[in-house]
């Protein structure tokens, strides 16, 4: 950010624009580039994921748009989508219906903010980062019973009330399983947490000690919940609730909602890495010249673990899901927040 | 086998049985509409017919009693196979068997709804197959088959009233239990008839507490075409394409048990290597019957992989079919007193290697599946249901044997040869959808097992039958001698004559026992073909069997019970 707006500054000669005007450049410029790779990402994944799916199911996925093995076809999808009709249901909440997208859409892109790509290379490097996180995600909640509401629809009311449900209950975990980094890290700053993993893979969180690893296993699950993934897609459950919170969208506020799902696909996995796998620390000598790269191919890598899973498993039940969540997860993240204190006490000298 | 059952029965009732006769084995008798239940309530707690198979209705205009009501029932026990008929004039009403058999409420319906015979008792009668708003009733014979009726309205399934007292139910249950003391008003919502789960159109109007499912009501009838007016309006023939579309998962088995019924009337015995031949693809189109609907279950469970691993098998099995038969679900392969042609030259080669892919895939997904805690969660203890009750709803094929009872047609009275197999019967134990899952995984590797036998040894020899009054003359016949072309004429313009008399041929289909109960008056034309489509009376306890469920759970039964819109509806 803050070389951002140096940049803007020093390309229109110094004292020219007003400090207030070069933060707000700097803001837009930072936003536009997020809002272009998250854009960018949600795409390819779409992409990866059904190439992967294909692979798991022996078949092939997308194969002609593009030449080489379909890589074009989310391209073309994009464009066949941004030509369909544009419906909303007679008698939907029509202010509501079309807002809700959005919402989803801008929750998900706010918490992108906050993410450490590499040394510097974060738009707002918040003192609170990790606690900004977890509440702009949350708007992600109120987006998805938004279009469930709106849409007037029994299906869309019952997904949204899943949706909201299992999002709310699965941040608990969520944000229980991260608060032993915290205590290691001495700091919500995500730099600082991705600073303190440098050093050597023994010293990414993740591995720091076994409480922190089922800690890592357990953020991991309740974030395929978070984004309501297989077996977690309840809110979706495209074989009981037609397809749940967005049943009655199409074209391009549909696409919306499919963005934002594989943007916080990627987003949770980010956050994965830079909380427990290290950020962009590696232990192998002379890559040290791209540590982005690093960083996007282990977030790479968990995206890929989800999407492995998701065609794998079969759903759980409404009620199974509350059940995992609050007497197995929470109990857990519980003990290891107990315990990874414990281990702190008895093996970690404080400086 | 029947003679002594007959004689038990005239000595138990004297007069009241007023006829009885032996057809084809099957025990009948004639009762008087007042004695019936009496009759009924005595085969099924003395002579142990605990399965009512079937109520089929019969029109004979031109008689006194215009009506003829058959019930058909089985003994498992005593292998007993009765028909018990009731003649009734027009108005007349036949005291309903629902107190007796749970089944008997959607085949009366059926009859009511098709014929106009009211049954006396019945709980909620009702048509069933067509449209509330239908006037007449389409099977009698003074019914034109071309007179279309346009009917549009939804009908609601519960009435406003129903609603209210199944609230004010749950919330005393709510209240009992939650002190928080918030109303709960019950959220009726339609599943179906246009819902991923359903497979078909069925719909299922259920009033929701939350996710629970406090009542149910199914509605069916929106694939009914009347298949039964349509086979009687064609020649016994013709009626071989429309047997495709009954389970048109497993159009094969149910050619091959049509044909099979109209031998039964004929009294002609096919060859050896049409047996055989009968056998190979009853089997596969068990398999890809099975392959479907455990794909489909399976995928609404949210385990999609192993739909492409199961349907990859069945697209092999499709691909056999599209040799043998010329089209891949409509196959048409069956004729009466043969088959349409012979194997084609590698057919065996080709179902071998094939069902290698189908242990592959079995492997493949119960690895998957089979003891996946997700998946045991979801099925095991869902959707569970007594042997007992299954019985009394009319259960039979693989939900049947999934209660622990080994009830398989091909074993209980075996055609085409099945006594000469050997093959298992896998049962389950406690009737859940895990049991109605893992019994059809196993019964795909009783069927390999089969097919395997049959192309082992499959018999040289002619595939139809030698018999002018049966079968089309071969074409150089026809071209060639005016005997031969006045034989192709007469069986095309006028069918095969079937001697009069009724017979119930019956078999093993995809999902239970398929029958087909044929009335001939010795004419090229069936009088009466009454289906008895495995699902329908399954489909009927779907209710019963999801109330107080989870509308997840919902999704999950009615794909392990394989409802097929085709046949449950014709």
């Amino acid at each position: 950010m803050e070389q951002v707006t140096a940049l803007f500054a020093r390309i229109a000669g110094a004292g020219t624009l007003s400090p207030q005007l070069l933060l707000w450049l700097g803001a837009l410029t930072m936003a536009l580039i997020m809002a272009l790779v998250m854009a960018a990402c949600a795409i390819v994944f779409t992409w990866a994921e059904r190439k992967v799916a294909g692979f798991i199911q022996s078949r092939y996925g997308p194969m002609r748009v593009g030449r080489w093995h379909g890589i074009a076809q989310p391209i073309a999808d994009m464009l066949k989508i941004l030509q369909k009709e544009d419906i909303i249901p007679a008698d939907a909440d029509r202010k509501f219906f079309i807002l809700a997208p959005f919402v989803l859409f801008i929750g998900s892109l706010m918490a992108w903010a906050a993410i450490p790509f590499a040394p510097g290379f974060v738009a707002a490097d918040l003192d609170m980062g990790l606690l900004y996180i977890f509440a702009a995600s949350s708007l992600v909640t109120i987006g998805i019973l938004m279009s469930g509401w709106a849409s007037n629809n029994k299906w869309s009311l019952y997904g949204a009330a899943r949706g909201a449900a299992q999002i709310v209950s699965y941040e608990i975990p969520l944000a229980l399983a991260v608060v032993p980094v915290v205590l290691y890290a001495g700091s919500l700053n995500m730099t600082d947490i991705v600073v303190a993993q440098q050093g050597g893979i023994w010293k990414w969180f993740a591995l720091r000690n076994p409480f922190l690893f089922v800690s890592f296993l357990i953020y991991f699950l309740a974030s395929i919940a978070e984004v309501n993934r297989t077996p977690f897609d309840l809110p979706e459950t495209e074989s009981e609730l037609v397809a749940g919170y967005h049943t009655e969208y199409s074209g391009m506020r549909f696409a919306f909602f499919f963005l934002a799902e594989y943007a916080n696909l990627f987003l949770v996995s980010c956050i994965a890495t830079a909380v427990f796998l290290g950020g962009w620390g590696h232990p192998v000598p002379g890559l040290n010249f791209a540590p982005a790269l690093v960083f996007l191919a282990k977030a790479v890598l968990l995206v890929l673990a989800q999407i492995w899973i998701r065609w794998t498993l079969p759903r759980l039940r409404v009620d199974q899901l509350m059940h995992v969540c609050w007497k197995v997860m929470i109990p857990l993240a519980l003990v290891c927040l107990a315990g990874s204190g414990v281990w702190m006490l008895a093996f970690v000298r404080f400086a | 086998m029947s003679r002594k059952l007959l004689e038990r029965l005239q000595q138990e009732f004297g007069t009241a049985i007023l006829r009885t006769a032996d057809q084809h084995g099957d025990a009948v008798i004639w009762v008087a509409p007042k004695d019936a239940t009496v009759v009924l309530r005595h085969l099924r707690d003395r002579e142990q017919c605990e399965l009512l198979l079937d109520v089929a209705g019969v029109d004979y205009p031109e008689r006194a009693k215009r009506f003829e009501v058959n019930y058909l029932l089985r003994s498992l026990a005593r292998a007993h196979r009765v028909r018990v008929k009731i003649d009734v004039a027009e108005g007349e009403a036949v005291e309903s068997a629902t107190p007796l058999w749970r089944c008997a409420d959607w085949h009366e319906r059926e009859v009511f709804d098709l014929l106009g015979v009211p049954f006396r008792g019945h709980p909620d009668l009702r048509r069933i197959l067509c449209h509330h708003e239908f006037e007449g009733h389409a099977l009698r014979k003074d019914y034109p088959i071309e007179q279309g009726q346009p009917c549009v309205s939804t009908e609601k399934l519960f009435g406003d009233h129903e609603i209210e007292q199944a609230s004010r139910r749950s919330e005393g249950v709510a209240a009992a239990g939650d002190e928080s003391g918030l109303p709960s008003d019950l959220l009726t919502v339609n599943i179906g008839p246009s819902h991923p789960a359903t497979h078909g159109a069925l719909r299922v109007e259920v009033l929701l507490d939350g996710e629970t499912v406090v009542r149910a009501r199914s509605e069916i009838g929106y694939l009914h075409r009347c298949f039964e007016k349509e086979a009687e309006d064609h020649t016994w023939h013709e009626v071989m394409p429309y047997t495709d579309r009954l389970n048109y998962c497993s159009a094969l088995l149910n050619n091959a048990i049509w044909a099979h019924s109209v031998e039964k009337l004929l009294g002609v015995q096919i060859t050896p290597r049409c047996r055989a031949i009968r056998v190979i693809v009853s089997e596969l189109a068990r398999l890809t019957d099975h392959l479907v609907c455990l794909a489909a279950n399976l995928v609404d469970i949210g385990a999609l992989t192993n739909y492409w691993y199961l349907y990859n098998v069945r697209e092999g099995i499709y691909q056999i079919f599209d040799k043998l038969c010329g089209s891949r679900l409509t196959t048409n392969y069956a004729r009466i007193g043969g088959m349409s042609h012979d194997l084609y030259p590698g057919f065996a080669e080709e179902t071998l290697f094939h069902l290698g892919r189908l242990d592959e895939a079995i492997r493949d997904v119960t690895g998957l599946v089979a003891r996946n805690r997700i998946f045991l969660d979801r099925t095991v203890g869902v959707g569970a249901i007594s042997r007992e009750e299954a019985l009394s709803w009319g259960y039979t094929g693989p939900c049947l044997r999934a209660t622990g009872l080994a009830y398989d047609v091909r074993r209980f009275a075996p055609y085409f040869g099945y006594e000469e197999y050997d093959f298992d019967i896998p049962v389950g134990e406690h009737g859940d959808t895990y049991d109605r899952i893992m019994v059809r995984f196993e019964e795909m590797k009783q069927s390999a097992r089969i097919i395997r036998q049959a192309l082992r040894k499959l018999p040289e020899g002619p595939v139809n039958i030698d018999d002018p009054r049966v079968i089309l003359p071969p074409k150089e016949s026809v071209y060639g001698s005016i005997e031969g072309m006045m034989n192709q004429f007469k069986l095309i313009y006028e069918g095969i004559q079937v001697p009069a008399g009724e017979a119930y041929g019956f078999g093993e289909g995809g999902n239970g026992e398929l029958g087909f109960f044929c009335v001939s008056n010795g004419t090229g034309r069936p009088w009466r073909v009454k289906v008895r489509p495995p699902c329908f009376p399954i489909f009927s306890s779907y209710s019963r069997l999801i109330e107080g469920g989870m509308i997840p759970d919902a999704i999950a039964i009615l794909g392990s019970l394989n409802i097929i819109a085709g046949e449950l509806d014709r």
